[in-house]
């Protein structure tokens, strides 16, 4: 019959309009921005049922561990009892030159003494208008000094003078890395040896080494 | 529906043959690539179009894939226009055309009578590398404007703000004393006009007519067809308009309410993506091809790191991905179609005028899918997953969140249970519910039938591909005329429709996303199996090796044949990168689809065809 067809398609649109009160009249009293109604909505295993839509401020998508969004610089713990607050980054150059727009700009430091250049490094801004959160600067860094953040909320007023990213802006501790992705964190200790810095273990066993040597030649 | 006709096996390698018979034709005019890592035939141009000929009517090669001009300077100084062309539906690897010109008179004459296809892409040689095409009818620049100075893929241009050739900049390390673009190339300045241009007094030569019926500067009366009480107006859509799907412009040349003539004007978007790809290195490409067709940034990876893989299989070492990379390859290009087509779908409704609420319904699902790339990738759209010999990184054990700002909500789930779930039942039954809300809706189906109707000849002649061509009754999917990756194991059908009309094309796309489900079904178990396989064969590098040669990486995508030409010098950048985009390539066909019918048809003809204008403009 002629129409019927219409017919079957504002069925459905009812039956999505309907679900949408049933889903309210579950939540009554209890409210909509539970972890419960949320997992209801968004979690891989429901039925579809009412809105898909999460009410953004009022509740946010947590990002998964693989998030990228703005790179940051990953220093040693502010309390750490050796080198707190040091620099992963070794000024190593290596994250500059995979960046694809070309964003990352790095000034090697240099020993005020000896005048050659020394592994961390003086400057290092990131213009996060041009960077592009490909993510391949954290991807290649050989000493995982830099990693992808998640904090996506960094609107600002005026985009000249807020968006080059300073050493001191970009610096972020270790253990806000570890918060923000414990899995891959934990990998990445394992394949270094342990949770400090990549040189840092170097030396340890280096000295562990000498002592052993020395121990056996006694 | 059809079984598929393509899988038709010929043991010998029938380019070699058709190269032989060229040969033989022409023994003065065709000679075999001989440069290493390159392939086809170097043509005359005095005899370009009766060799084309040759190779369309006597050897089967009826479909222009490509067209495109490299530059060569430096290396024999001239410019190489390449033909690849394929036999459609037959199947089967390329026959590569190429005929060579002067730089300093670059001259060739257009292959279009051979096959239509050629037009847009013609044009964009034209505009892009300043090759002049003999017996174009229309060789007006596509992307630039007309008081564009120079041709900027050749390599001698330079942008007026340059900082250097190549990546990466010597000026970022050691010593980057940052300063923005902006500073060096204030705004203004960056743009350079031919000698003895001023802007003032410009008028764009192609373009009056188009805005003749704007300021009423023509005598209406005079164009009107004696006898009818009908008169003929120029009427421009777009650029900004909602139907466009983008800044892209269509104008239409009507006679009452019937449309006579349609011009796509495109390239607002343009940004040269594929000078920055020639700039950049291999690596670096990688996450620009995501921003061709955002919709579907996961299939325009692996389009080009096929590309890039027969570049390095060229050199010794090489090895191919890993079988587990391949499955997470074909898993996520499967996700990828079914999103564009859940999106296209909505999208063509949203044409007809039912305003939103279906493709609302039609993406609901994407949500969850991009939820897993972003798991999986760290992206939503712009994914950047897949690497030469691989993807970036294994799927992650669960998809979990993890809170950090405020009213964050945590998803935890298990990723195999998550993805399981998304194919073994959410997706069927969306797909199910779409063919019931829309399938046999009397206004799809009037509007729909029979409308915007591209014959199977015609939709070959214009090199339309992907859901365009098959709608037309063309049993062609590349991933059966040419497989890639794990795609010869896998059982599916080549969906296929024959009436060439909106309708079709919408009953098609549905087609193929449940022949999508069911290859996403055979992929789980081989995802158990594979558990814990290496994702990445060989080390990764950041700057890899890739030998001298040339490749054409080609994919279907959702939207139809993507395509990358790349050439490598040798060096750590591309010598050329080529996008063949179906966006674009498939507008070509949009002019002879549209003609007669009313201009509410073409809206909906435009949304059927499914275009993305970062893929068109590029
Ligand atoms: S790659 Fe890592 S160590 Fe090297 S400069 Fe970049 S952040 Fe520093
Ligand atoms: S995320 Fe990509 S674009 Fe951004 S700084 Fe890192 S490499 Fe550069």
């Amino acid at each position: 019959m002629y129409g019927l067809g219409i017919l079957k398609g504002m069925g459905v649109t009812l039956k999505h309009f309907l679900d949408t009160y049933i889903e309210d009249l579950r939540f009554l009293g209890k409210g909509k921005r539970t972890d419960v109604a949320f997992n209801l909505r968004q979690g891989g295993r429901n039925q579809r049922l009412g809105l898909f839509t999460v009410e953004y401020p009022e509740e946010k998508i947590a990002v998964p561990e693989r998030f990228r969004f703005i790179p940051f610089l990953v220093i040693n713990n502010l309390d750490a009892e050796e080198d707190a607050g040091k620099i992963w980054c070794t000024s190593c150059g290596i994250c500059a030159k995979v960046c694809p727009p070309q964003c990352i700009w790095i000034v090697r430091g240099t020993d005020p003494e000896t005048g050659r250049p020394k592994p961390e490094p003086e400057e290092f801004y990131i213009d996060i208008d041009i960077c592009m959160n490909c993510g391949l600067c954290a991807e290649f860094c050989p000493f995982d000094a830099i990693k992808m953040d998640h904090d996506y909320e960094l609107a600002s007023y005026d985009r000249t003078t807020h968006h080059i990213f300073d050493k001191a802006r970009l610096s972020k501790e270790f253990r806000y890395w570890r918060s923000i992705a414990p899995t891959i964190s934990a990998e990445e200790a394992e394949a270094r040896g342990g949770w400090e810095h990549k040189d840092v273990l170097k030396e340890k066993a280096k000295a562990s080494r000498a002592a052993d040597k020395a121990a056996g030649a006694s | 529906m059809a079984e598929n006709p393509a899988a038709e096996v010929t043991t010998a390698n029938p380019v070699a043959e058709a190269i032989a018979a060229l040969k033989a034709q022409f023994p003065d005019a065709v000679v075999e690539d001989n440069r290493k890592g390159y392939a086809g035939i170097v043509v005359d141009p005095e005899k370009l179009v009766e060799v084309a000929t040759a190779a369309r009517d006597t050897l089967g090669y009826n479909y222009l894939s490509s067209a495109t001009a490299v530059d060569y300077l430096g290396k024999g100084d001239y410019f190489e226009m390449v033909y690849h062309t394929y036999r459609v539906p037959a199947g089967g690897p390329p026959l590569v055309i190429k005929a060579r010109t002067p730089r300093d008179r670059a001259t060739l004459p257009s292959v279009i009578s051979v096959w239509p296809g050629a037009d847009f892409q013609e044009r964009e040689a034209y505009d892009l590398m300043g090759i002049r095409f003999e017996g174009h009818p229309n060789l007006k620049r596509i992307l630039l404007w007309e008081g564009f100075d120079g041709h900027p893929l050749r390599k001698d241009w330079k942008e007026a703000y340059y900082e250097q050739d190549q990546k990466p900049f010597d000026s970022r390390w050691p010593q980057g004393r940052v300063y923005r673009a902006e500073e060096r190339n204030p705004y203004g300045k960056n743009v350079r006009y031919p000698e003895g241009f001023t802007l003032d007094d410009f008028t764009p030569v192609g373009e009056a007519p188009n805005y003749d019926g704007v300021d009423l500067g023509i005598n209406v009366q005079e164009m009107a067809t004696p006898g009818l009480k009908t008169d003929r107006l120029v009427v421009n859509l777009g650029p900004h308009h909602p139907s466009t799907h983008g800044v892209f412009r269509m104008v239409v040349t009507l006679n009452g309410e019937t449309v006579e003539d349609l011009q796509p004007v495109m390239g607002y978007l343009h940004r040269n993506h594929e000078k920055i790809g020639e700039r950049n290195t291999f690596l670096q490409n990688m996450p620009f091809t995501d921003r061709l067709d955002y919709i579907t940034s996961m299939s325009n990876n692996l389009g080009y790191a096929l590309a890039v893989e027969h570049l390095l299989s060229l050199g010794p070492r090489y090895q191919p991905p890993t079988y587990r990379a391949e499955v997470i390859r074909v898993l996520m290009v499967e996700l990828t179609r079914v999103v564009s087509h859940m999106w296209a779908i909505g999208f063509l409704l949203n044409d007809l005028g039912a305003f939103y609420t279906p493709a609302l319904y039609a993406i609901a699902e994407r949500e969850l899918i991009l939820d897993f790339f972003e798991a999986v990738a760290g992206s939503r759209m712009m994914c950047n997953y897949m690497r030469f010999g691989g993807v970036f990184k294994d799927l992650p054990e669960r998809i979990q969140g993890i809170p950090l700002l405020a009213n964050d909500r945590v998803r935890n789930e298990a990723t195999l249970d998550y993805l399981a779930n998304i194919i073994n039942e959410r997706l069927p039954r969306a797909i199910d519910e779409l063919d019931d809300y829309l399938t046999h809706n009397e206004i799809i189906v009037t509007r729909c039938q029979g409308v915007g109707i591209l014959p199977p000849e015609m939709a070959i002649a214009y090199s339309a591909a992907g859901p365009v061509l098959r709608a037309s009754g063309v049993p062609y999917d590349v991933r059966r005329a040419e497989p890639y990756s794990i795609y010869p194991e896998l059982d599916f059908d080549v969906a296929v429709r024959y009436n060439g009309d909106i309708y079709d094309r919408y009953l098609l796309r549905i087609d193929e996303m449940r022949q999508s489900v069911r290859i996403l079904k055979q992929l789980l178990p081989r995802l158990r199996e594979t558990e814990g396989q290496p994702i990445i064969s060989g080390s990764k590098a950041y700057s890899p090796r890739v030998p001298e040669g040339e490749a054409y990486g080609r994919v279907e995508n959702p939207k139809g044949e993507l395509g990358y030409y790349v050439v490598s010098d040798g060096g750590q950048n591309p010598w050329r990168y080529h996008v063949r985009s179906p966006s674009y390539i498939n507008l070509t066909a949009l002019g002879p689809m549209a003609k007669g019918h009313k201009v509410a048809d073409i809206v909906a003809i435009l949304g059927s065809i499914d275009i993305i204008l970062g893929e068109v403009d590029r």
